[in-house]
């Protein structure tokens, strides 16, 4: 019983620790490279956790950080839905791909994710980003292997779902 | 742990009803976004989300603090003589400059008196600390540690110590969204100091720069040249350093020049910021000018002009002492 709530909370903290993530500035020089973190601890949970992210989850943490972004309400909302969405309906075959297949498969979502946003933007009247705007999914995927494993370690050390 | 579930999540194929919900969540999130885009309500949201929202700026300014705080801790002796030596040096020199700015400060209002103007050259500011925070891909935006509590209104220029940087977007309660004037959105009516041709300053795409896209052809413009507020429009008082022209050259159509700019302001480097209080004039005729003529007690008596007001329009000309006509006339 203990234990299941502390699994609760520890899905809910680095969910709240990845919006952090997103908001903290970088210097200038790696503002470009900075990954796009909540997308990333979402597909984590998507492949590891049995059924605790839904498209509704995607949908609120989206509310939550466009609130805390200041963007167009919905639009991370939207890419969100659209990433867990696919990650659901391919997570028992991303599941057991090695290492390397399922960071090519990351990269593919995030790449998608950006192309989706682009189109946000584009419809909104905002003009195209500068080319190191595409740099961040490359940044994401590499990240992914050690942010995978990291997590999968810590949560088998405490002993969380 | 049992796989009581092996049906629903199927290694291929997905289910209806999730394509379903799918569409379902997509179609609210457009929703939402084309009427946030009609009506703004992410603000009034954010405003009363505040509770919310402000302390996890100020969680996740946090990092960005420490590395300051960090950088003061362990910077070295020397670093700090020397800086300290340099703002001395700077001081000096602003005080000099004070100095013999004050008399002709002075000389200056007495004069504008003279002239029964009411622009004045105090400065009416408020400190504000810039707190670190990504607001995603729009890097034309600073967040304050002030806001409505603290008197900021929506419109306040936001300058620093080398000039304009921003006016407040939005208003949170105890934080402030600034647009800064390298926004692409942005635009800020200026003068070129030298000759005083006046246009406007737009922000460009990459956040760097301004762009001036409608100079005219036979316009003097050099490059080195200095940009200062017009005051035009009245959102930011005249005077004040926008940025010095970097390039200029024709425009694809040929139309016009097309002139680059930096930003006199420090965008990336400022911590702390100035907010201006002191609006410019509002929009719109000044306010009627007093009349100047012999004093009112010598005037025909003007009973006849008050009572009939229409009278004004028809024979504004036959009454030229009467304060009433001459109420809306500005000199």
């Amino acid at each position: 019983m203990n234990r299941q709530r502390w699994s609760l909370w520890w899905f809910i903290g680095t969910l709240v620790f990845a919006l952090l993530l997103m908001l903290v500035p970088l210097p200038a020089v790696l503002e470009p490279f900075k990954p796009y973190w909540p997308a990333l601890i979402l597909l984590y949970w998507t492949l590891e956790s049995e059924d605790r992210v839904t498209l509704g989850l995607a949908f609120a943490i989206g509310l939550g950080a466009d609130l805390l972004n200041g963007v167009v309400l919905g639009e991370q909302a939207l890419r969100l839905c659209a990433l867990v969405f696919i990650a659901l309906r391919f997570r028992s075959r991303l599941r057991f791909f090695p290492m390397w297949q399922q960071t090519l498969a990351v990269l593919a979502l995030l790449l998608n994710d950006r192309l989706l946003l682009l189109t946000v933007r584009v419809l909104s009247g905002a003009s195209l980003p500068p080319s190191n705007w595409w740099i961040s999914p490359f940044v994401g995927a590499a990240l992914w292997p050690f942010l995978f494993l990291l997590l999968d370690d810590l949560r088998a050390r405490l002993r969380l779902q | 742990m049992a796989r009581a579930r092996d049906e629903s999540s199927p290694l291929f194929a997905g289910n209806a009803a999730g394509t379903l919900r799918l569409i379902f969540y997509l179609a609210l999130a457009v929703v939402l976004m084309v009427l946030d885009q009609r009506n703004g309500w992410l603000w009034r949201l954010r405003y009363h989300a505040a509770a919310v929202v402000e302390p996890v700026y100020r969680l996740a300014g946090l990092p960005a603090l420490g590395v300051r705080t960090l950088s003061v801790a362990f910077a070295d002796r020397e670093r700090l003589t020397e800086q300290n030596q340099r703002l001395r040096e700077d001081l000096l020199l602003a005080n000099a400059k004070l100095n013999r700015m004050a008399a002709v400060a002075e000389q200056n209002q007495h004069l504008k008196e003279l002239l029964d103007t009411q622009h004045s050259l105090e400065l009416n500011v408020q400190l504000a600390r810039v707190i670190g925070v990504d607001m995603g891909a729009y890097r034309y935006q600073l967040t304050l540690n002030v806001g409505a509590r603290d008197g900021v209104k929506p419109g306040q220029p936001v300058i620093d110590a080398h000039g304009v940087m921003g006016q407040v977007k939005e208003v949170l309660p105890t934080t402030s969204v600034v647009m800064l004037v390298t926004d692409p959105e942005h635009a800020i009516p200026v003068v070129i100091e030298r000759s005083g041709l006046r246009t406007v300053a737009y922000g460009s795409r990459d956040g760097e720069q301004l762009t001036l896209p409608d100079i005219p052809l036979a316009a003097d413009v050099r490059v080195g040249d200095h940009l200062l507020t017009s005051g035009l429009g009245g959102r930011f008082p005249p005077g004040f350093p926008v940025g010095e022209i970097r390039s200029v050259a024709p425009a694809s159509t040929g139309m016009f020049l097309v002139a680059q700019a930096q930003p006199a302001a420090d965008i990336d480097r400022s911590d702390d910021v100035l907010l201006l209080h002191d609006q410019a004039e509002p929009d719109g005729p000044p306010a009627p000018v007093k009349p100047m003529g012999p004093p009112k007690d010598l005037a025909p008596p003007a009973g006849d002009a008050q009572g009939a007001p229409s009278n004004q329009t028809d024979t504004p000309a036959s009454k030229p002492s009467t304060p009433s006509a001459a109420g809306g006339v500005p000199r």
